[in-house]
């Protein structure tokens, strides 16, 4: 072994725990980059592999009824490779063990197997038999969620009538990945299932013999997507088709996608973070020991080694410590990776998703690891290969100093001397202080980051189920129901309030822009679903004419109050309008549109008709209410707000609880490298200094908090830097998260700012406790016999 | 290599008395620095006792030591260990803020002759000067004694004769029983008492008849 080689060792042996430090917040900030883009690469993987095997659809169309003779002129669309038509309806079930009603979408089969779109796996039991028309697949979550076995039934209410569905089968399907009942917060698998089932009894249920409701297709490669989505709007405009919608904006599909994103933002952000630090943290350290070492760099100067050979060993010193976390790293994040990935199988239904590492991924992570290392040595390097021999042989001159801004500014009376030597040293090198202020405040900031997505999750749940939507369960009708459906609806047994609401799916345009969504007809001013803005939280009274839109829609539209936009009407007479947007107020979720119930009725030139209701009702008569709703078959649909919000905190609280774990241990060990290397950098310059002081009859406490003091005042003007830095980078997250779907509130209450200072302050504190053990066993005398 | 045991110092009895001027003499290793190590409170016998006024130092705990170097003790180095960041009149007030009844720190710098350079950093400050400082900074607690290591040696003859000028007040005028180590054997012509140590020993210990004032020394 070279003689410099065994110097670096033995050297970085000597500050080990120092370069622990340093390698801990590269082996974070690389364990990140790991554990988010491999689980991006697993997802990205997994998915395309599946959409490709199972022959997932790039268009889908849903339409009022169509004969099958349609199908033929739909394969005619030049660029369409294959087309499946089906039928699909939504169908209460009433589950043993479940008092409210569950949803199923019932989603037609081909009674042989074959290759169709959106093919579905089968995980367990087997395929349907034709001769048997109640044999069902049901998706792999709700089984799960109710232990369903092949051989098992479950009854469901198919037109008015109660048919007993025996499962034969366990499947998932590329269409539902992320299996979510449409206008749901989040998949709730106990109480909507997708079922598959055969199409002539699908069809013979519900009077689709020989027609369809549904249509997907799939495109030849090179084909323009709005060429076949025009000419396949125009083929099923006339029986009633609510306008195609391309992959990108399938549910599942866009769900999945819009994970995706942000896997690869955060693995992407959030690792330039911690290695950032990290090159600064280098960077003080190197910088330390070079000058602690100048005497030796003179030495091998004059023994003839070149500046390449020093340059070499100084940037080793680095490297080694990045490498160390950098190879540490790339295992933890492949190791949390692989969790992270079994926490995504709770969301995502894959037949198998496998976790992937990449060699690509592994190679980006050695090289920032690199690239850290090197930026980070960079300076001291150069201040070594700069440094002439024979002015290294004399010692380093003494420190310059200055009397503290505080002094300046008249208020040395309050300043003790050790209150003085503080403030000096942190003005004398103002660089390497605000490295550490911005090092703990980076700490303090990443935890916000992590943290005020519980509050923000909070607000969107109190403003959502406790400020706009106060009913306790919503009904939908299958079909428009007169008024006497709202009344029959009051006279179940212990609904205290009804309200209707006629709900419409339109087509908007404005200009060039155009969208799908569903206006929702309401009462001037209701009291169970109230439209609310969510910044201001008052209530909008809704105009008699024109549309309030919700901001995410006027922004899709590019419109505001004033403006007028082109209203199709998707059903019925298919009414087109110019209506003006009357208000726009502020959603955190969906694009939505409302309007007074009585111009959706005139819109649609219909009479007094509703399409649901919200309900509030006697929480010990819920049963009954459910039992009633089981035996109404004009009722297609319940929403039960207790159970979304038992669902959300199901799914959100157990990851939640994980990722404030994490995203703890991270920013602790980010505050802890920043303050123990800065503590062990002062130790290393002024032990001198506090031993002359330890001599002159200062204790051990009071030495201690003239060096723990500089960095208590470190900490303590990092804490609103931290903060502000924190609020910076979580409004930027935000609009990063903000979708067509979802705007996040950015809320952070007092209580997660102080939570988070007092985590990187204890980190700071553990770090200081440490460095104070070293105090202790100054020695005295030894100090006093040399020379710096 | 097997570890030997190196005693520094063997059978010393020294008594210093109350504003005593000793000077102790001796070359490099023969234990001067050790012997003053632990008369300071720094370092503790293997064997033997070191009694201050009757008390008993020597199986003293760390902080009855520190209380005994802050009360009774005031130390003088030879590369100064002046702090940096405070200016003259600054490491003064170091030590009389945790004193009982010291001098004002200006007073203590006029006693060194200081008195105009109290607001400059060590930096700012020749070897000379900071050593003068160094000296105020010991004795501005009005200490009972005052320990000197090499006091002088990292200084030029004429700046080591003003220093050695300083400690000779400071003896004098406060009474202040004084140590000045050294291997000088010119600055032991300015004691009351010259002791001589070699090899862990107490070689001699001699009274002075006259005391030659510091600034007719020379070497």
């Amino acid at each position: 072994m070279q003689a410099l080689t065994r110097k670096l060792i033995r050297d970085l042996w000597r500050i080990k725990g120092q370069a622990t430090a340093i390698s801990m917040v590269i082996c974070v900030g690389v364990l990140m980059f790991v554990m988010y883009l491999s689980t991006f690469d697993s997802l990205q993987l997994t998915r395309s592999a599946y959409y490709e095997r199972q022959r997932f659809a790039h268009v889908f169309a849903s339409l009022k009824r169509a004969p099958l003779s349609l199908h033929a002129r739909i394969a005619d669309i030049p660029g369409v490779a294959q087309v499946e038509t089906r039928v699909v309806v939504d169908v209460n079930l009433d589950v043993e063990g479940l008092e409210e009603p569950a949803t199923a979408r019932l989603v037609s089969i081909p009674a042989r197997q074959r290759a169709i779109l959106n093919d579905i796996v089968i995980s367990e039991g087997r395929y349907i038999d034709p001769t048997r028309p109640d044999e069902v697949i049901v998706t792999e979550g709700f089984a799960q969620a109710h232990e369903l076995r092949p051989g098992e039934t479950v009854r469901a209410v198919l037109n008015g009538r109660r048919r007993d569905l025996e499962v034969v089968g366990i499947g998932l399907s590329p269409e539902y990945v992320y299996t979510i009942r449409p206008g749901d917060l989040i998949p709730d698998d106990k109480r909507f299932a997708v079922m598959w089932m055969e199409r002539r009894a699908l069809a013979a249920a519900f009077d689709m013999e020989g027609g369809f409701n549904d249509v997907a297709l799939l495109m030849m490669p090179g084909t323009r997507q709005e060429d076949v989505i025009a000419e396949l709007d125009q083929l099923i405009e006339p029986y009633g088709g609510w306008g195609a919608i391309p992959r990108e904006l399938q549910l599942s599909n866009w769900s999945v996608e819009q994970e995706l994103k942000s896997l690869q933002g955060m693995g992407i952000a959030v690792p330039i973070v911690f290695l950032a630090v990290a090159a600064f943290l280098l960077h003080v350290v190197l910088r330390r020991i070079v000058a602690v070492q100048r005497e030796q760099i003179a030495t091998l100067k004059a023994l003839g080694y070149p500046r390449r050979a020093l340059a070499m060993h100084y940037t080793w010193w680095a490297l080694t410590i990045s490498l160390v976390g950098t190879v540490a790293g790339t295992a933890v994040g492949a190791l949390l990776g692989n969790g992270m990935l079994g926490m995504y199988n709770q969301y995502f239904r894959f037949p198998s998703l496998q976790y992937r590492l990449l060699p690509d991924v592994v190679a980006a992570a050695m090289l920032i690891g690199i690239v850290a290392a090197i930026v980070g040595a960079n300076s001291a390097v150069r201040q070594a290969v700069r440094l002439q021999p024979a002015e290294a042989m004399r010692p380093e001159p003494p420190g310059k100093y200055k009397v503290s801004l505080a002094e300046r500014l008249g208020l040395q009376w309050l300043l003790s001397q050790p209150a003085r030597i503080i403030l000096r040293n942190i003005e004398r090198q103002p660089g390497r202080s605000m490295i550490s202020i911005g090092g703990i405040a980076c700490a303090i900031a990443i935890l916000i980051v992590g943290l005020f997505m519980v509050d923000s999750m909070d607000v969107m749940m109190d403003i959502q189920f406790g400020l706009a939507q106060r009913q306790d369960v919503q009904l939908t009708f299958a079909e428009p129901v007169s008024p006497r459906g709202i009344h029959s609806v009051a006279r179940i047994p212990g609904v205290i309030a009804v309200e209707p609401v006629r709900s419409v799916p339109v087509r908007l345009t404005a200009g060039s822009r155009s969208r799908q969504v569903a206006i929702s007809g309401l009462p001037e001013r209701g009291e169970l679903y109230r439209v609310l803005d969510a910044t201001t939280l008052k209530q909008s009274s809704l105009p008699e004419n024109g549309l309030v839109l919700s901001s995410s829609l006027a922004r899709v539209l590019d419109v505001a109050p004033g403006d007028t936009v082109t209203t199709s009407v998707l059903v019925g007479q298919r009414t087109v309008r110019n209506l003006p947007v009357a208000g726009v107020i502020d959603q955190y979720m969906g694009l939505s549109a409302y309007m007074q119930i009585d111009a959706v009725r005139r819109l649609m030139r219909e009479g007094a008709t509703l399409s649901g209701a919200y309900v509030s009702v006697d929480s010990s008569y819920l049963p009954q209410l459910f039992r009633a709703v089981k035996e109404t078959p004009a009722i297609a649909g319940t929403g039960i707000r207790a159970a979304a919000l038992e669902a959300f905190n199901q799914t959100f609280a157990e990851n939640m609880g994980i990722l404030i774990f994490f995203n703890v241990l991270f920013a602790s060990i980010i505050a802890f490298g920043v303050v123990y290397n800065a503590a062990r950098v002062s130790l290393a310059e002024r032990s001198r200094e506090l031993a002359s002081l330890r001599v002159l009859g200062f204790t051990r406490a009071e030495i201690s908090a003239i060096l723990l003091g500089e960095l208590g005042v470190l900490t303590l003007l990092a804490v609103p830097v931290g903060m502000a830095l924190g609020y910076g980078l979580s409004g930027v997250l935000v609009t990063v998260f903000d979708t067509e779907l979802y705007t996040i509130p950015f809320t952070a209450s007092p209580r997660t700012y102080a939570f988070c200072a007092v985590v990187v302050v204890l980190a700071t504190l553990l770090s200081g406790l440490i460095v104070r053990r070293k105090l202790d066993n100054l020695d005295l005398i030894e100090v006093l016999k040399s020379k710096e | 290599m097997g570890e030997v045991a190196v005693h520094a110092l063997r059978g010393v009895d020294l008594r210093l008395f109350p504003s005593e001027f000793l000077v102790l003499l001796g070359p490099s290793g023969s234990g001067k620095s050790t012997l003053l190590n632990i008369l300071g409170g720094l370092d503790l016998p293997t064997n033997g006792r070191v009694l201050y006024r009757g008390r008993d130092l020597s199986g003293a705990d760390d902080a009855t030591r520190t209380a005994y170097r802050r009360r009774h003790v005031g130390f003088v180095f030879q590369f100064y260990n002046l702090i940096p960041s405070l200016t003259a009149k600054e490491n003064v007030a170091l030590v009389t803020e945790i004193a009982r009844d010291p001098l004002p720190p200006s007073e203590a710098l006029g006693l060194v002759g200081l008195a105009n350079r109290m607001n400059h950093f060590p930096a700012q400050m020749s070897g000379g000067e900071q050593q003068r400082v160094a000296i105020a900074r010991a004795i501005a607690k009005r200490p009972d004694v005052l320990l000197c290591d090499e006091p002088t040696g990292a200084l030029d003859i004429s700046t080591g004769i003003l220093v050695l000028e300083a400690i000779e007040r400071i003896n004098r005028e406060l009474g202040t029983a004084t140590a000045v180590i050294t291997h000088n054997a010119a600055v032991s012509a300015m004691a009351d008492r010259v002791i001589q140590l070699s090899d862990g020993r107490i070689a001699s210990d001699r009274r002075n008849a006259e005391k030659v004032p510091a600034r007719e020394l020379s070497w």
